[in-house]
């Protein structure tokens, strides 16, 4: 395969980046949990990346790479800051298994309304990487590439943020049962 | 847990990440496994679930505008040449500035019809490997019609089948962005074809009318009476047609 060994035209920086923009701006939003935040985040992303663009190397993974922009961009800033205190903890985070039986969390699942406040409530790292996969759909390599982790932990890290996410809803279902 | 298989190999072979080795022997114990098929089916319905809930934010025409002077803006100039610069540039500014928005409005859109068509690609799917994929049981439009009323918020016309391949399995209530509407199953030579219909809102408006192929489904979509039907199955493009052209045509 050729790779080019010249920085890319910067027609072709709006070719990629902007198809993007809807997804970098949900993402942001989902990141900081705040639309000024999140508004301020995606332009600090395009004016980094536009910058930046005649480092990207051609034949690389564009939508890694404005992904990774984004998300180092948030961990500089001062919530991003706050959240990293998750982020180290990750590994001390202990997830209960439910006792949750297929057909309850399908009934449960249905619910976008209350998915979405269980999305809020996982730590970031959680929520960050269910968003990549689900959502964005991308590759364990890619989602490696964005988080700057080997794929084999996206693997595990998958798994525990959605056993985590099981868990919350679980809880909902418990407390939605309870309450009646 | 009934079986050894892993829930984290699982989900890799949900995420389409298993080797196609490992992949392969996994589906043919999950033929085998109820344990497996069952958990297999919640972890699917998760996994929409959350693409469908992750989907939540939408930015403003501010911001689109602003991204789009920041994209289409030229490198800063010397301060001699930079007023020359505006006056000789600034005509082709403004036409890059709006070739911007409009591959900006273009791409949304494209994204915007994906984001549909998987979305119903997914409950056509979802729906077949239920045990239960209608809620109304029938081969007749007189039974499956009504069943419908004061369970979605418009009425619509089935067509006689009667000289065609097709058959009516039945139906159930669905929700595409949290609107509810119609979700009918049709069946020519033992494969399925989902049938959709919606109330023509923003979600939906703006389809061009016509076919597509999207997660190597064929799919027909247009809009009447202020109602849009969207139709997805395995066949050919051909068979898609012939019933979208019943539809239309029943009264």
């Amino acid at each position: 395969m050729e790779v080019l060994d010249r920085p890319l035209p910067r027609a072709t920086f709006e070719d990629l980046a902007l198809p993007l923009f809807d997804q970098l701006y949900n993402f942001a939003c989902w990141l900081t949990e705040d639309t000024t935040e999140a508004e301020d985040l995606v332009q600090e992303t395009y004016v980094k990346a536009l910058r930046g663009f005649s480092s990207f190397q051609a034949g690389t993974n564009f939508r890694a790479w404005i992904y990774r922009i984004l998300r180092n961009s948030f961990l500089s800033s001062r919530t991003g800051l706050k959240t990293m205190v998750s982020f180290d903890e990750e590994d001390s985070v202990v997830i209960e298994s439910p006792e949750t039986s297929p057909e309850s969390a399908l009934m449960e699942l249905a619910d976008r309304e209350r998915v979405q406040q269980a999305l809020e409530e996982l730590p970031v790292h959680f929520r960050e990487i269910l968003l990549l996969c689900e959502v964005e759909e991308m590759s364990y390599q890619e989602i490696a590439e964005t988080l700057s982790i080997a794929p084999g932990t996206v693997m595990s890290r998958l798994f525990r943020a959605r056993k985590a996410l099981r868990v919350l809803l679980e809880k909902k279902l418990q407390g939605k049962t309870h309450g009646m | 847990m009934a079986c050894d298989v892993g829930r984290e190999k699982l989900d890799a072979y949900l995420d389409g990440e298993l080797p196609s080795t490992d992949a392969a022997a996994l589906s043919a114990h999950m033929r085998g496994c109820n344990s497996c098929a069952l958990d297999a089916l919640e972890r699917v319905q998760m996994k929409r679930a959350v693409a469908t809930a992750g989907r939540r934010h939408e930015p403003s025409a501010e911001l689109r505008a602003k991204i789009s002077r920041t994209i289409a803006a030229k490198p800063q100039s010397s301060r001699a040449t930079r007023r020359w610069f505006w006056i000789l540039a600034a005509p082709a500014l403004l036409v890059l500035v709006l070739s911007v928005a409009v591959n900006f409005y273009v791409s949304r859109e494209t994204a915007r019809r994906q984001r549909i068509y998987s979305e119903l690609a997914d409950l056509h799917v979802a729906t077949l490997a239920s045990a239960t994929p209608v809620d109304v049981v029938s081969t007749d439009r007189h039974t499956v019609k009504p069943w419908f009323q004061g369970r979605i918020p418009f009425t619509f016309n089935l067509p006689e089948l009667q000289g065609t391949d097709f058959t009516l399995v039945g139906g159930r209530v669905t929700y595409l962005a949290q609107t509810p509407g119609a979700h009918l199953i049709y069946q020519i030579r033992k494969h399925e074809i989902s049938v959709f219909i919606f109330q023509d809102r923003a979600e939906t408006q703006n389809f061009a009318a016509g076919s597509a192929n999207a997660l190597s489904f064929n799919i027909d979509t247009w809009t009447q009476n202020g109602l849009r039907y969207f139709l997805i199955g395995d066949v050919g493009l051909p068979d898609i047609q012939s019933l979208s052209k019943l539809l239309q045509d029943a009264k």
